[in-house]
């Protein structure tokens, strides 16, 4: 265990974060509120200071490191993130309480949108550009984003930057686009920032403000889903909404794809089974929530805009809403909470499953039973048209299984609270896989701050399980990780 | 770069490494999904698992715009076709690993010509050459030739009694009146580049530059000139062995070849003249008494294991054959077997990747860089570069005294009108030169980088 190249890591990632805090400590000056500024400025200042101390204090003699140091240091990393970026929070006094500070900003970073906030448009344009600037850095991740910009000396730590990659990155198998982890990164961040910005773009030019599109561009950009408005975006226009649909969706896409649509190859975007597949669910579910929710609002365009834009705001794990679903019948609520497992593809911001996961899922159930018809059959599973090795798949159906098991080791440990059923268990499906709402009392229009500091503390570290995927946060929780032998 | 690898076995692991040491843009392709993993899991590339004839793969390998691809897969034939179809997609420079004796020198020629390779490379007739070198001059651990052989760096090894030990190299040009210099030396896990207060030691790994004719003179004032060698004997029957007694023949060498497998002995004996061929197995040492080691001037161990090799050079070693050369593969290995005492430790993966490093730079050097030629010296521990001086090197006709160079750096030689010259303080770098230089840590891609 190479611990001090991992506290260097850490360090760079503290630093970054300072010098990213000046964004929103921008915006605070742009409305003049100055408890904002105070506040940004002073944990801009220890944010630096830290980063600073931790980097001379940590200087590594080697930087080699294996696996286990890429998987610790991503979780170190977005725990020391999540601990820096509550202060702002917790100094301006708009959230006093360190419990739901911390939430708040892992529910940023995790990109899950689920807010303690009762009373959302009473914060301070600062601090609400914070908080969904958490979600646009968490969307793609942060060490991936320290990989894109920090210039390193060649051959000697090449190996690391894909033990990071690997171990941010969602999804059971991880592909280059480009032969180096750097380039890599520069080109997924050039999609996402020229997807954001043509959401911003297209925002701007609807009805919305220009702080307003802002926030939502780069909250939709990470599929986070933190909003500025009590009612989510149920009172921005019919335009709005559809934009924000479409680019929800687009977010919850492979992003290997639209570097292929650059590179012009489209005959491998539209063979791409993920794909199709993540598109045949989307369709097929709002065609039956349209259905079903007709009589609701009497009115074809208005069902199949809330149903597109709710199927959207779940599947791809962003979280907004447009109308209150609560209210909605069983059958669509219950179509809802079955997309907040699946989530987007692999290689997107999204959370959730992932649908290649889901897919490989189904194709080894399919293996196992025709395997029990001929026991002597030997089948190869399939993903892509190239075929998927065991340990990939083993892996795959082990991540389910912990998966599981977290989702109902969340549930009971967050029952101590007087919920219905209903509410805790979508609470917990929806905290890990980073959705945001849940129904009943944690419902799209409700929020989270009915939960003690207790279940808060579980949930945060339920959210950042699932955008992680679990075994980073998992590793470094296990004692012999730490070890020097 | 853009630069594809189809096969990433144990050569083409070796060539992946040292170009993304390079700083290329690596693809690697290999039909094993194992391969694959590990390799994607060491080295920041790109690997894609398939065939290398396989017309979809190339295309999403990115042939069309590479600048270098090279095949090196176990067949030949397989090597031959993949480089072709590169070549038609787009690739710039193919080049492929062709080692079967069957493809000679006029067949070879033929085939690059017909298949547009821009080169064709044989580990094992490379590893011979530099074997056959070293028998040549067996004093030397490791001999490299630059600028037409017009100059060489030979890698000495000091002994307890040699002459040079505990000498200042200030002290070294008065006493031994020949023209060489000491431009890199090893010691332990550490390279040196060397300044005139350093002492040398016994037990240091010393690089020499001297012109041609100088070093025979050198060799015999420094007492440690042994005879050429007279009669080898080689463990293992393989095409490095067939390779080298060829060479070993033709110049006029005794040459003795064990081999255990019948079949093996029965064609090498088939395809080689004067060349005794022994059917036995090498790791039983009577054979090896019975077939005169005692007497011998150089034992070559070539089987194809690295701990068989470096097992019986040590027994040669014990019964005092002059020069022992053992064929090592893996890297860890020759590090070990060179703290066992062996001092020529030949690893043909290790030629080959330097082959293609420099095959890189040259291209580079078209675009801008400007390294001739490149070898590694001292276990990989320090390189040697030899740079054009170009029109807009601002240095020239300033006495090297006065040039304020950085830190461990050396001008081991200056080639003017194809003479080499070993430098002291007072020569100058002029216009048109080649310049040799030797570095231990920068990495340089033109002379003027050597400038503070």
């Amino acid at each position: 265990m190479n611990r001090r190249a991992v506290f260097y890591t850490i360090g760079q990632i503290i630093i970054l974060e300072g010098i990213l805090l000046t964004l929103p400590l921008l915006v605070s000056f742009c409305f003049w509120e100055e408890k904002s500024i105070i506040a940004f400025s002073i944990t801009i200042f220890i944010a630096l200071a830290l980063g600073a101390l931790t980097l001379i204090i940590s200087k590594p003699s080697n930087k080699i490191i294996y696996a286990k140091e890429g998987f610790i240091i991503v979780t170190c990393a977005w725990i020391a993130l999540s601990v820096i970026g509550c202060v702002p929070f917790i100094i301006s006094g708009e959230i006093p309480n360190i419990f739901d500070a911390f939430f708040e900003t892992v529910s940023g970073f995790t990109t899950t949108g689920a807010s303690i906030l009762t009373d959302v448009e009473s914060m301070s344009k600062g601090m609400l550009f914070w908080r969904s600037f958490t979600h646009w850095l968490g969307g793609m991740g942060v060490l991936v984003l320290i990989m894109a910009i920090i210039p390193k000396n060649t051959g000697t730590d090449s190996g690391r930057a894909m033990h990071i990659l690997r171990a941010e990155m969602a999804g059971p198998i991880i592909g280059k686009l480009v032969p180096k982890v750097r380039d890599t990164a520069k080109i997924l961040y050039f999609i996402y920032f020229a997807l954001t910005a043509l959401e911003f773009f297209f925002l701007l030019i609807g009805d919305m403000h220009f702080f307003d599109s802002l926030v939502h561009a780069i909250g939709t950009a990470g599929t986070g889903g933190f909003g500025i408005k009590a009612d989510s975006l149920a009172s921005y226009s019919p335009y709005s909404q559809w934009v924000i649909t479409i680019f929800m969706l687009l977010f919850g896409v492979n992003f290997n794809l639209f570097y292929l649509l650059l590179l012009k190859r489209f005959k491998a975007v539209f063979s791409n089974r993920e794909l199709w597949c993540y598109a045949g669910v989307v369709l097929i579910s709002i065609a039956v929530i349209t259905w079903n929710i007709f009589p609701i609002y009497n009115n074809f365009s208005d069902s199949l805009r809330h149903s597109s834009f709710q199927v959207a705001g779940i599947i791809s794990s962003t979280g907004f809403a447009s109308a209150d679903f609560n209210q909605w019948p069983q059958l669509s609520k219950n179509i809802l909470f079955l997309l907040m497992f699946m989530g987007g593809c692999a290689g997107s911001t999204a959370g959730g499953l992932k649908v290649s996961r889901v897919m490989l899922l189904f194709k080894l159930i399919k293996k196992d039973i025709s395997r029990l018809l001929h026991p002597r059959s030997v089948t190869a599973v399939k993903l892509e048209g190239k075929p998927v090795d065991n340990n990939t798949l083993y892996g795959v159906s082990t991540y389910f299984a912990i998966y599981i098991v977290l989702i109902l080791g969340t549930f009971l440990f967050i029952s101590f609270e007087p919920l219905s059923f209903e509410s805790n268990f979508s609470a917990a499906v929806s905290c890990i896989n980073n959705i945001g709402p849940g129904f009943d009392q944690t419902g799209p229009m409700e929020g989270y701050a009915v939960y003690s500091n207790f279940s808060k503390f579980i949930l945060s570290i339920a959210m950042l399980l699932g955008r992680l995927e679990i075994y980073p946060v998992l590793l470094a929780f296990y004692p012999k990780t730490w070890s020097k032998k | 770069m853009n630069i594809i690898i189809v096969g990433c076995g144990k050569i083409g692991s070796t060539i992946l490494e040292s170009l993304v040491e390079e700083g290329h843009d690596v693809v690697g392709i290999d039909n094993d999904e194992q391969v694959i993993t590990q390799i994607t899991n060491v080295h920041d590339i790109m690997a894609v698992c398939g065939s290398g004839t396989d017309y979809d793969m190339l295309k999403e390998a990115g042939v069309a715009n590479a600048e270098m691809f090279i095949a090196v897969t176990s067949s030949d034939e397989l090597n031959m076709l993949s480089c072709y179809m590169a070549k038609k997609m787009g690739a710039k420079h193919t080049i492929a690993r062709i080692r079967n004796p069957e493809y000679t020198q006029s067949n070879l020629g033929f085939l690059k010509q017909q298949l547009d390779l821009s080169m064709a490379i044989n580990p094992e007739s490379l590893a011979a050459v530099e074997m056959f070198n070293i028998l040549k001059l067996p004093s030397a651990v490791k001999i490299q030739t630059f600028s037409q052989r017009n100059f060489e760096i030979i890698e000495i090894i000091l002994k307890e009694n040699s002459a040079l030990a505990g000498m200042k190299l200030m002290e070294l040009r008065n006493k031994f009146n020949a023209q060489f210099l000491i431009c890199a030396v090893q010691r332990g896990e550490d390279v040196y580049i060397p300044s005139g207060n350093f002492q040398l030691m016994a037990g240091d790994k010393i690089g020499l530059t001297a012109s041609l004719s100088e070093i025979q003179k050198l060799m015999r004032s420094l007492k440690i000139e042994k005879k050429q060698a007279k009669d080898v004997m080689i463990l293992g029957g393989s095409k490095i062995a067939y390779y080298l007694a060829k060479m070993l023949t033709t110049s006029g060498n005794g040459v003795k070849i064990i081999e255990k497998d019948h079949e093996k002995c029965q064609e090498l004996s088939e395809s080689l003249d004067k060349v005794v061929i022994i059917e036995g197995d090498g790791a039983e040492q009577e054979i090896l008494l019975e077939e005169g080691l005692n007497s011998l001037d150089a034992f070559v161990a070539l089987t194809g294991m690295d701990e068989e090799n470096i097992l019986i050079s040590i027994f040669a070693s014990s019964h005092n054959v002059p020069t022992v050369i053992t064929k090592v593969n893996r890297n860890e290995l020759s590090q070990l077997a060179s703290k066992l005492g062996l001092d020529c430790i030949v690893s043909p993966k290790k030629i080959v990747s330097d082959v293609i490093v420099r095959y890189a730079r040259a291209l580079e050097n078209s675009r801008g860089s400007n390294v001739e030629t490149l070898y590694n010296i001292m276990d990989d521990k320090a390189e040697v570069l030899e740079f054009n001086v170009r029109s807009d090197f601002k240095q020239v006709n300033i006495p090297l005294r006065d040039l304020k160079l950085k830190p461990n750096i050396l001008i081991a030689g200056i080639i003017r009108e194809r003479k080499p010259i070993i430098p002291n303080g007072d020569d100058m770098i002029m216009k048109n030169d080649k310049v040799i230089i030797v570095t231990s840590e920068q990495r340089l891609n033109d002379l003027s980088d050597i400038i503070k």
